[in-house]
């Protein structure tokens, strides 16, 4: 399902937010694998000081709620003082919410925008202001990715969902702002929009055969995509072969975009 | 290596962003076959791969000739034994202001840049059917069209060309879908200005143009052609196994800025 490359991250400092589980954790783990060293930030302690047991002493873990800038703020100096520098930031952590249009409460919009877009904000500047700190301390620096994660639901839109398309679309949106401001900084900026993945937030959809079927005809690949294929591309995206690659969304979709209507029987 | 055993046909590969995938694919264990209607630059395309190691070969291809482009495929399959990537790189540009262009020069530009890709893409999809059903455990195809950011943003003074770029982004998206069942997956990269003898010419001829380039791409420059050929080399991999139907461009931040980058600090 990979291809890993061996020693691309080397030496490498990176932050995942929401890495405890699911595809951030699959993301820290497929960078290890590459070299790198990792401080997870999550809001689950339990599951994130599990996640840095298995993954070996190139993990630490930081309890962070995204939506709390000091928190954020600490995040990123962990990574400072325990590794030096900072050279790629994942912003994972979200949450998906369904409710109709005309049922979404206020508090739930609130929640919504402030873990999916202003954490996204805040752990951006956080992140590009410790690696321009990284470019003054290092003379050779590379320079540094920021990888946000928006979702298919940045540009379609599903029944009964509101808050969360709207604030993926934002974070589409943030991408490109982002690109624009930091790339003097030698910060690239991209977002990764997967369609739906094996994670324990699709538990609900991989054990009803009804609701998986939907996903599958809807998708030209007609599966749901492991988090190892989503990982595989912020691996891609942070090394150096997307070096003029900067603003933009690669959707890891198995094709759903592109689809009009259903796969045929 | 990413790409080891593999096959790889690559249409207008003599000079250029075209070689450089060869050289790039090469380097990741793949066996190149180069298309061209250069023959002389073609040879010593394939001397240059084969000096460094690679397995390559040669075929004079007008890709505007379905006569032609089937005879590539079948002398690839007879040669090599398989193809499990194919880029659809061969294009030419044509500069002309709306009023002035000819029939004949829109319609070599057309048949060239979109007639092309859609025989290349035919004829590569029934090699790859072929190699699956001659290798049980055959991983599956990559067609990789090659586009521009000219496929969604239109320059003074080009007609044909942005026309048959966003002709080649529906194409990959009609063939992802047509071929997702074949075990094949179809994408296209949209690179920006790059670094090749052509734009070292047309920067020599038009001193404004670097300035232009800067002016209009956060990262404040072209690309270079490894750049893009990394791209399309993570896109050939399994590492992109969920994607198909996109095109991802290689761009520098080119398709997120409205109006210009600031003077530099």
């Amino acid at each position: 399902m990979s291809a890993f490359v061996p020693g691309r991250h080397a030496g490498k400092s990176i932050v995942v937010t929401g890495g405890a589980r699911g595809i951030g954790l699959a993301y820290a783990q497929r960078l290890v694998a590459e070299g790198a060293r990792v401080v997870l930030g999550d809001i689950r302690e339990e599951d994130g000081r599990a996640a840095v047991a298995a993954l070996g002493s190139a993990a630490r873990f930081v309890s962070c709620d995204v939506t709390k800038k000091a928190e954020v703020d600490a995040l990123m100096a962990e990574a400072m003082r325990a590794h030096g520098r900072l050279d790629v930031c994942i912003a994972n952590a979200g949450v998906v919410s369904h409710s109709p249009f005309l049922e979404t409460t206020e508090e739930e919009w609130d929640r919504v925008m402030a873990i999916n877009v202003k954490g996204v904000l805040l752990t951006g500047q956080a992140a590009a202001r410790a690696m321009i700190e990284t470019r003054k301390r290092l003379s050779d620096w590379k320079g540094g990715a920021i990888v946000n994660i928006a979702s298919v639901n940045a540009v379609v839109v599903q029944h009964g969902a509101v808050p969360y398309p709207v604030s993926k679309g934002a974070v589409h949106l943030l991408t490109r702002s982002m690109a624009i401001h930091l790339a003097d900084h030698k910060i690239r900026v991209v977002a990764i929009g997967p369609g739906p993945t094996k994670t324990a937030m699709e538990a609900a959809v991989l054990a009803d055969p009804a609701k998986r079927r939907i996903r599958e005809i809807r998708t030209a690949l007609r599966r749901m995509a492991e988090p190892e294929e989503v990982a595989a591309v912020a691996s891609f995206l942070a090394s150096e072969e997307a070096s003029y690659i900067t603003g933009q969304t690669l959707f890891v979709d198995g094709g759903r975009l592109v689809l009009n209507y259903m796969m045929p029987e | 290596m990413k790409l080891k055993d593999k096959v790889t046909v690559i249409t207008g590969g003599a000079t250029g962003i075209g070689l450089a995938y060869g050289r790039r694919f090469a380097k990741e264990g793949s066996a190149v076959v180069i298309a061209d209607v250069r023959e002389d630059a073609g040879s010593a395309a394939v001397k240059t791969l084969e000096s460094a190691g690679a397995r390559a070969a040669f075929f004079r291809c007008d890709v505007t000739k379905k006569v032609q482009v089937d005879a590539l495929f079948e002398g690839a399959l007879s040669r090599f034994g398989r193809v499990d990537c194919c880029i659809a790189n061969a294009g030419v540009v044509h500069d002309s202001d709306f009023l002035d262009l000819e029939e004949k020069d829109f319609e070599r530009v057309m048949d060239v840049n979109l007639k092309g890709v859609f025989l290349t893409g035919q004829a590569a999809a029934r090699a790859m059917i072929a190699t699956r059903g001659r290798i049980p455990d055959w991983k599956g195809g990559v067609i990789i069209n090659i586009s521009s950011t000219n496929a969604v943003v239109v320059q003074h003074g080009q007609v044909a060309y942005p026309v048959s770029k966003g002709g080649v982004n529906l194409l990959t998206k009609v063939m992802a879908i047509s071929l997702a069942d074949d075990g094949i997956r179809v994408v296209a990269i949209g690179p920006g200005p790059t670094r090749t003898e052509m734009l070292d010419n047309v920067i020599k001829n038009h001193p404004a143009f670097m300035k232009n380039v800067s002016l209009r791409t956060p990262l404040r420059r072209p690309a270079e052609v490894d750049e893009i050929a990394g791209v399309a080399a993570f896109l050939a991999s399994e590492d992109a196994g969920y994607i198909t139907g996109q095109t991802i461009y290689a761009e520098g931040g080119r398709l997120c800025l409205n109006y210009m980058m600031p003077e530099r600090a």
